[in-house]
């Protein structure tokens, strides 16, 4: 039996729909699953982690410390609750925040951590993750005590597996540290869905020639509860911000649609959106390369097939 | 100031990668310095320009990265220390062990830079561990970054486009992610230049250093390429009203 830690991630108090999936991952032969739970309402949060098979949920708290503004801290608290409750398995979502929180309990336990996961196999201590950005995929063995594992968005399959679930407080001895202090976070100017977890992603290219051109693809984008991608080429000439750019150098994104309008297809881009379940090709040029690796394709001008496809989604 | 920057040697990412035997890959194919290692070079080569002081590039690599070191050398930094090991893929708390030792060989540094991660193993996690090696404080996903009365300030990016801004003492680690800043192309001077700079070389053997190798990479899989696209034909109106149907009833990924 095997006590797996799952470190939730929340916005608003809720919990994010992309914690499904990690919490499946963490099911198996009467594994004992403790969700994470640090600055949120554990108790608004219970019905929900149940669902997905939690038997615990440790509300995690620092000692008068602001765990929030101290990820060192936090990292601190989140070992504490490992060693307290003697979860040796900890997981959590490959985000920035899960990667970021991650990486320090792994630095500072001195233990192996693998990030961007496809697949955990925790009785084996294996991972499946990609090397080479999506060319090939890499079979890992953790060697040790714990095991720490950062699964991307939308890997798993999420599986109900009905639990009840008990709230805990928990409250750990971190001190105080000054070493390294968020200070503030600029929120951004839409409350649009995280690029990294959306289920539905529309993206253009070089030829959306400007930022007012992107409405058409958030109107498609809008029409399936998506959001909006973008290649590098949209990022370098100012159509698109940084932070929507996928690929290489931009997200690494895993929807189960994703819809490339007026992008050729290069293999950075591919980089981010390999993976993604159907990929589908808006392009004028008929040998344009992404049609030689994608699911499905329209041969047009994006201005003409885009809004059509936008009208089409609303019958 | 005193500067580090970790210099990782990989495979261009336009190459084709073709796995051999159970976990290598053919490598007779172009290599050069991780993308995000040249947001972390061109930082250091700015803030040395600001503020005086060296640069100075660590490598763990093959003994074939002198190229890359050298391409890198050409882009504002002094010297460089290229740590030679037999394999590309390392464990995570192997390299940052390493790269901690030499560090602390070379003498204390003000700022280390690094990437947010390495192309090839995607491992997004040695400047971390060696941060915690050298008990200083680290700040990954850098998009920007300054210096002021001994405080570093960075901002980092996270989820659905909201940034933090981060306050750090010094010294401290700052992992780059594209954004950060916009690289040089080096000059023919600079490359010249380059070719005379230091370098130092370290077999890891002569380090003296017991490595834990927390991970092993069991195997590697080509993932194959999706064969091409079905093409749907047709008016613009009729071949949009075919896509949704099969986005909805074939492929079950939209309601
Ligand atoms: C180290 C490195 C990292 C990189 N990282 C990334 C990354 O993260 N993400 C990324 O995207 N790229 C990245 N790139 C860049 C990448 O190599 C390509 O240059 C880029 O993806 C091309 O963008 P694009 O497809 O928008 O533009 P283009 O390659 O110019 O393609 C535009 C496409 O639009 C089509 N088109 C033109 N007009 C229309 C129209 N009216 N209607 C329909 N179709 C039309 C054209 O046929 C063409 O296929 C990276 C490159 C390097 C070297
Ligand atoms: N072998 C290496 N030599 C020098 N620096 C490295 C090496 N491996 C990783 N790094 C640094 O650590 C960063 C993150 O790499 P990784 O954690 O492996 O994804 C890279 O961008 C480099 O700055």
């Amino acid at each position: 039996m095997t006590k797996v830690a799952v470190l939730i991630e929340t916005t608003d108090n809720e919990v994010k729909a992309a914690n499904f999936g990690v919490l499946t991952a963490a099911h198996g032969d009467g594994h004992e699953i403790y969700a994470f739970l640090t600055g949120a309402d554990a108790e608004g949060c219970k019905a929900v982690l149940g669902k997905y098979g939690v038997g615990a949920i440790i509300s995690i708290e620092g000692d008068g410390a602001d765990l929030q503004a101290k990820p060192d801290l936090k990292a601190k608290a989140i070992i504490a609750a490992m060693k307290e409750y003697e979860t040796s398995v900890l997981l959590a979502l490959s985000s920035s925040e899960g990667r970021d929180i991650l990486a320090r309990v792994a630095a500072s336990l001195k233990v192996p951590l693998a990030t961007d996961c496809l697949s955990v196999d925790i009785s084996s201590s294996t991972v499946r993750k990609p090397y080479f950005s999506g060319k090939t995929i890499a079979t890992l063995k953790m060697n040790g005590a714990y095991f720490l594992s950062a699964i991307r968005p939308n890997a798993v399959e999420p599986a109900e597996a009905p639990a009840e679930a008990a709230v805990i407080s928990f409250t750990a001895v971190v001190g105080d540290y000054d070493g390294l202090v968020v200070k503030e976070i600029k929120q951004s100017s839409s409350g649009k869905v995280d690029l990294s977890e959306a289920n539905v992603i529309v993206s253009g290219g070089r030829p959306i020639g400007s930022e007012e051109n992107f409405k058409i693809l958030e109107e498609c984008a809008d029409a399936m509860g998506g959001a909006v991608g973008a290649s590098r080429v949209s990022v370098d000439e100012g159509y698109a911000p940084h932070s929507i750019q996928v690929g290489q150098t931009g997200k690494i994104v895993n929807p189960r649609l994703y819809i490339a309008c007026g992008i050729s297809g290069s293999v950075q881009h591919f980089a981010g959106m390999k993976t993604s379940k159907v990929i589908v090709a808006i392009n004028s040029d008929k040998d344009a390369p992404i049609f030689n690796k994608c699911d499905y394709g329209i041969v047009g001008d994006i201005f003409e097939v885009v809004p059509a496809l936008t009208a089409e989604l609303a019958k | 100031m005193k500067v580090f920057v970790c210099v990782k040697n990989v495979p261009d990412t336009a190459a084709n990668i073709r796995v051999v035997g159970e976990n290598s890959f053919d490598e007779s194919i172009k290599f050069l310095i991780n993308p995000y290692d040249e947001y972390a070079i061109e930082e250091a080569a700015r803030l040395v320009e600001k503020e005086g002081g060296e640069v100075v590039l660590v490598t763990v690599g093959k003994e074939s990265a002198i190229k890359t070191v050298r391409s890198a050398l050409a882009l504002g930094s002094h010297r460089a220390i290229l740590v030679t090991t037999d394999k590309q893929f390392l464990d995570s708390a192997d390299t940052a062990a390493i790269l901690q030792k030499v560090m602390e060989d070379d003498g204390p540094a003000d700022i280390i830079f690094a990437g947010k991660q390495a192309v090839d193993s995607e491992a997004m996690q040695t400047a971390y561990r060696l941060a915690e090696g050298l008990n200083i404080p680290i700040a990954s996903d850098v998009t920007e970054f300054s210096v002021a009365n001994d405080k570093v300030s960075v901002e980092r990016e996270i989820g659905g486009g909201e940034r933090e801004i981060i306050e750090m003492t010094m010294p401290c680690v700052v992992a780059a992610s594209k954004g950060l800043n916009e690289p040089r192309y080096p000059k023919l001077p600079d490359v010249m230049k380059a070719k005379k700079k230091e370098v130092k070389q370290i077999a890891l053997a002569d380090l003296g250093l017991t490595l834990t190798s927390e991970t092993k990479l069991v195997t590697l899989e080509q993932v194959p390429d999706r064969s091409g696209a079905k093409i749907i034909g047709g008016s613009v109106s009729g071949g949009v009203a075919e896509l949704v149907k099969i986005l909805r009833e074939d492929e079950k990924v939209i309601s």
